[in-house]
């Protein structure tokens, strides 16, 4: 059995101009100690499908499908459950360290905190893990600092305590929404580093989300790439990077200026902009920005088609981009 | 078009910055104690000739935005000068350095926070020339309208608010406001950074098409070495408050000297994966 079982998961919003599909229908499965990163751009559902498994959607969300965690089912899951879950089982790590942690609380208090809840530890106790977490994580001199408040720490320290926060009770599945998105490149590598050898230690599966082609590249075995709400291309991360085979991916990597290259060239881009998840056509989220759209892909939502090494594309003018020989 | 005051001769750049110095004192932690202070900048030079770009990369806390401010003479510093045109800002009375900053404009990093809410965008993106007093309404308005068009937004989005555009938009709406003046330099602070990947691409054409229809320079703030990449011709890498290293951007990122800019340089997530699965 799978860790993590995702099959025909909707998000239904409700929106100013009326309820917006979010998330249509998407699907992946996560095996213990195996890691997914889910890249896509700003309203393409990658948090909103994390928010969903954390059981962290406004009240007015619709959610159906199934969301498989161990065995259990997750939706529906009463809320009073669903908290035994987050922050025991399931570890999250958020983009913003400053509003992640709690201003008013030191960090021993906050880090200690899913222990002394799920674990019932006392607080000596609580005290005790929580050092030696901070130690793990990294912290300097964290014996003396566990009286500190998040707003004395710099901010890639501050996010070295959410990870300690979000590893305290030892959780089966770890999601890390941006983790690195606010921080300088330098630090943004040793935090990237850090969630990585903690999650092989660990056994953890991990879910990372990121808008960032280079931090997925460099840190998850699967990816999916995400656009209007569907998983449009799917797979180990390598075939993904080699194939490219959804026209959405292509333009992803395209439009990323390259370290090096030489001056005076044009990005290319994609034409239009990311249409309002009200506004998403019924068939392809990405028809009509696609220069390959034909009314077929207006009508009906593509199919996953699937390449070697279980390498999923939605997309049904293949043949014919294949032909082009575009790989951009 | 009417040269408004006289370059100095012997500088043939745009923008010449000397020894450029700013220290921030803090407040006192101790009664008697002396007060702490930040030393943002130690002594930064450059120099921007017209037409050309000049990107500063760097981390947080390494002075960039505190150039971008003194630059824009928003700050004076400590010692050091900004020389705009061969004359220095900072020595310059307050009315005449109104009238120069019609050549130095400046693109702030969140188009959220950077545009007023409650104006009209023809408001926004006219208010330099208002700033300036020289033209009426309807002129300041026509002058929006075609500021608007060069950065490929419609006549009609003079009456629109900023919340009824996206974050690629809002952008552009900002470089419209900067463009408007039809100044020399543009200075841009992380123009590109709050924006997504493809709208970056976007943004970041339309900075490099301006450039070559006007011949604007651009003194480029950002932490992304490759947006610095695709759009400058010189780089230089800002660390603690000092220039570490300088050069052409290729030749720089392939050949790096500097123990901080390999750092840098090796930092950045390669779009390659590592292992196969």
């Amino acid at each position: 059995m799978s860790l993590l079982e995702v099959n025909d998961l909707h998000v239904q919003l409700q929106t100013q101009r009326g309820p917006a599909e979010a998330v249509r229908g998407i699907g992946f499965t996560l095996e213990r100690g195996e890691t997914l990163g889910i890249v896509g751009e700003s309203g393409c559902g990658k948090s909103i499908t994390v928010q969903s498994l954390m059981g962290l959607l406004p009240s007015s969300a619709k959610l159906s499908g199934s969301i498989r965690f161990d065995g259990k089912e997750l939706v529906g899951l009463p809320e009073r459950e669903m908290c035994k879950l987050r922050g025991d089982r399931i570890g999250m790590i958020f983009q913003e360290p400053m509003t992640a942690l709690n201003p008013v609380h030191t960090i021993a208090r906050q880090v200690g905190e899913p222990l002394r809840l799920h674990r019932g530890l006392s607080s000596a106790d609580a005290r005790k893990e929580a050092l030696a977490l901070l130690e793990r994580v990294g912290i300097p001199d964290a014996a003396s600092r566990l009286d500190a408040y998040p707003h004395q720490f710099s901010g890639g320290q501050r996010q070295r305590i959410g990870i300690a926060m979000a590893l305290a009770c030892g959780p089966d599945l770890l999601i890390a929404d941006e983790p690195t998105t606010a921080l300088d490149v330098t630090i943004q590598k040793q935090i990237l580093e850090l969630i990585r050898g903690l999650v092989a230690e660990r056994g953890m599966a991990l879910i990372l989300i990121s808008h960032d082609l280079g931090v997925i590249a460099e840190s998850v075995s699967k990816m999916l790439v995400m656009y209007g709400g569907s998983v449009v291309e799917s797979g180990p991360t390598a075939a993904v990077f080699a194939e490219r085979a959804h026209p959405y991916t292509q333009g992803l990597f395209a439009a990323r200026p390259a370290l090096g290259a030489p001056r005076g060239l044009k990005l290319a881009t994609i034409r239009g902009s990311v249409p309002e998840l009200v506004d998403l056509p019924a068939g392809c989220p990405f028809a009509g920005r696609c220069r390959f759209t034909v009314d077929a892909c207006q009508a009906t939502r593509p199919p996953p088609v699937l390449l070697p090494h279980d390498h999923r594309v939605r997309c049904i003018r293949l043949d014919e981009i294949a032909a082009e020989g575009v790989i951009a | 078009m009417t040269q408004r005051f006289d370059p100095d001769p012997k500088s043939a750049a745009l923008l010449e910055v000397t020894d450029l110095v700013r220290h921030y004192t803090l407040p006192r932690e101790r009664l008697f104690g002396p007060p702490p202070m930040v030393k943002a900048l130690n002594g930064v030079s450059f120099s921007v000739r017209p037409g050309r770009s000049l990107g500063i990369v760097g981390e947080s806390g390494s002075g960039k935005s505190t150039i971008a401010r003194l630059v824009m003479a928003l700050d004076r510093p400590t010692s050091g000068s900004v020389k705009l045109l061969g004359r220095d800002l900072h020595a310059l009375p307050k009315d005449q350095l109104r009238a120069a900053r019609r050549d130095v404009q400046m693109v702030f990093q969140d188009p959220y926070g950077s545009l007023d809410p409650r104006q009209t965008v023809a408001r926004i993106v006219a208010e330099p020339l208002e700033a300036l007093a020289e033209t009426s309404r309807a002129e300041q308005r026509e002058a929006a309208g075609d500021s608007l068009a060069a950065v490929g937004l419609r006549a009609t989005d003079l009456n629109k608010y900023p919340h009824e555009f996206s974050g690629g938009q809002r952008q552009r709406i900002a470089i419209a406001r900067a463009l408007i003046t039809r100044p020399k330099l543009i200075v841009a602070d992380e123009p590109v950074s709050a924006l997504d990947v493809s709208v970056q691409a976007q943004v970041l054409n339309l900075m490099q098409d301006l450039q070559q229809q006007f011949g604007i320079s651009y003194l480029l703030i950002s932490h992304d070495l490759a947006v610095v990449n695709h759009l400058c011709d010189e780089v230089c890498v800002l660390h603690r408050g000092l220039v570490v290293e300088r050069g052409a951007p290729q030749q720089l990122f392939a050949h790096a000297q500097h123990p901080y800019t390999q750092a840098l340089l090796a930092a950045v997530p390669r779009p390659e994966p590592l292992t196969c699965a």
